[in-house]
């Protein structure tokens, strides 16, 4: 886990937004920008997905991330790869050391099966991503372009949450190990869309039962 | 578990027999199954890695979700006990019987690129049906008879590989895993469209492409029992069935 700080200022972001708990977002990020989630408060799951910003069946895989660097976790040095097998981002910066591979988003069916049948109407990540998506045209024009739908939605990454497997196949959802401040920093080997749900989850303490905001920052390429 | 001990599952009655099919090594099947239905899948040769996904058969939107399977399950390998989820909270198929242990959920299938930098070039022209063609274009192929595509394609469970992952996080492919003779039980509890590749694993360290084929055996199984070891496997679980058996009410 190795962690590894940035070096680039706050004041020269092109973008610099919030995105509240419970909240999607979609943006652009174009070849060699570079990305930064920040979580404000802590223990704070990211549900983050990307596409090519000009094909929308070329997206990030999990399954092709993981076997190509052999390792399950994100950090930093990792690289995200698409379902073509192309490098689409690469983690630059990582103050928090481990990033999940595994977990996907929370849904309100899934929910049912997970907690209890009148867990229905929750707030979840899935739903967020689906009002992303069919409001992304007020936020993003390329977006809008692609025609993303719910078919779209393949296993995301969760940054800041912890999911480890272990040794015998156990998986189980720890305790954060993020804290107020932390970041993860991303550069874009492409241009890429970003989506993501800032997670609404309160039934398991993935966001410490406390869903939080997250700000979003954008450099142009350094 | 022992392997010479138990390489498989005990024999189906004959009366419940529908119907066999033995998928060629390197090469890709599909069908629906409906539910009640159940599928063994035998390696039979043993090593062999059957790629597989799930769609509901009648509103393909709902497909087979990994994370939600792994979630609901407390689990990162599949076997006897376990259920396949669905993307709506359903399950499509469970897995009633198992004599290899661990099945893999985590790594997908290989594509063409990476067949060709591990194998060397393979065309049909000289190898002819012993082509190495990539788990992803198999899976493809057989998508594209459905009106799937590659926005559709998400994970695969990967039938009789095993990959485990170390404290740091480290995948290790366990080579010899599965032996000859060895199967597991899908009871199909949704009409489910199956798709699948006889495709090497991704991680298989082999240096030779040597895919192995896998025999398939459709039976009767009847709808899952109140006292089911999937259905009470967890609480998740049983949820899942009620969830399930709500959509098949009429």
């Amino acid at each position: 886990m190795p962690l590894v700080a940035s070096q680039l200022d706050i004041a020269n972001a092109v973008i610099d937004e919030v995105c509240l708990a419970g909240e999607p977002w979609i943006r652009t990020l174009r070849r060699g920008q570079i990305f930064r989630i920040l979580d404000l408060e802590g223990n704070q799951a990211v549900d983050t997905l990307f596409y090519s910003a000009t094909d929308p069946a070329e997206r990030y895989c999990a399954s092709a991330t993981v076997v190509r660097q052999g390792q399950l976790y994100l950090s930093a040095g990792s690289r995200l790869y698409s379902n073509e097998g192309q490098a689409m981002l690469t983690i630059v910066a990582d103050t928090c050391g481990r990033h999940d591979t595994v977990g996907g988003a929370c849904a309100a069916e899934s929910n049912t099966v997970r907690y209890a049948l009148d867990k229905l109407h929750m707030h979840n990540c899935r739903d967020n991503f689906l009002q992303g998506l069919a409001h992304c045209d007020c936020h993003d024009e390329a977006a809008a372009r692609l025609n993303l739908s719910k078919r779209d939605l393949a296993p995301n990454i969760n940054f800041f949450m912890n999911v480890p497997v272990t040794a015998e196949g156990r998986l189980s959802f720890e305790d954060g190990i993020s804290a107020q401040g932390k970041y993860v920093e991303l550069r874009a080997e492409m241009d890429v869309i970003c989506l993501i749900s800032n997670c609404p989850q309160l039934n398991n303490p993935c966001n410490a039962y406390n869903p939080t905001p997250i700000r979003l920052l954008v450099w142009d390429p350094q | 578990m022992s392997q010479i001990a138990k390489p498989g599952l005990s024999p189906l009655p004959a009366e419940r027999l529908l119907w066999q099919y033995l998928v060629p090594a390197g090469t890709h099947w599909s069908g629906v199954m409906r539910r009640g239905s159940a599928l063994r899948l035998t390696d039979s040769e043993g090593g062999a890695n059957c790629a597989v996904t799930f769609f509901n058969a009648e509103e393909k939107l709902e497909r087979y979700n990994m994370p939600d399977t792994l979630k609901a399950q407390h689990t990162a390998l599949l076997t006897r006990g376990h259920c396949l989820y669905s993307d709506m909270g359903r399950i499509l198929c469970s897995l009633i019987d198992d004599s290899v242990g661990w099945h893999d959920p985590l790594c997908g299938v290989s594509d063409a690129a990476q067949v060709r930098e591990k194998y060397g070039e393979s065309h049909y022209q000289s190898a002819r049906n012993a082509m190495a063609r990539s788990g992803r274009d198999s899976l493809l192929i057989e998508l594209a008879k459905y009106g799937l595509g590659k926005r559709d394609l998400g994970a695969t469970v990967n039938f009789f590989s095993k990959v485990t992952v170390d404290a740091e996080g480290r995948l290790l492919f366990a080579s010899g895993h599965s032996p000859a003779g060895g199967a597991v039980d899908l009871r199909f509890e949704m009409n489910t469209l199956v798709v699948l590749s006889t495709a090497p694993h991704p991680l298989d360290p082999a240096p030779s492409h040597a895919p192995k084929p896998a025999l398939l055996t459709a039976w009767h199984a009847g709808e899952a029992p109140a006292d089911d070891c999937c259905r009470n496997f967890c609480g998740e679980n049983q949820r899942g069935f009620v969830n399930t058996e709500r959509y098949y009410l009429s």
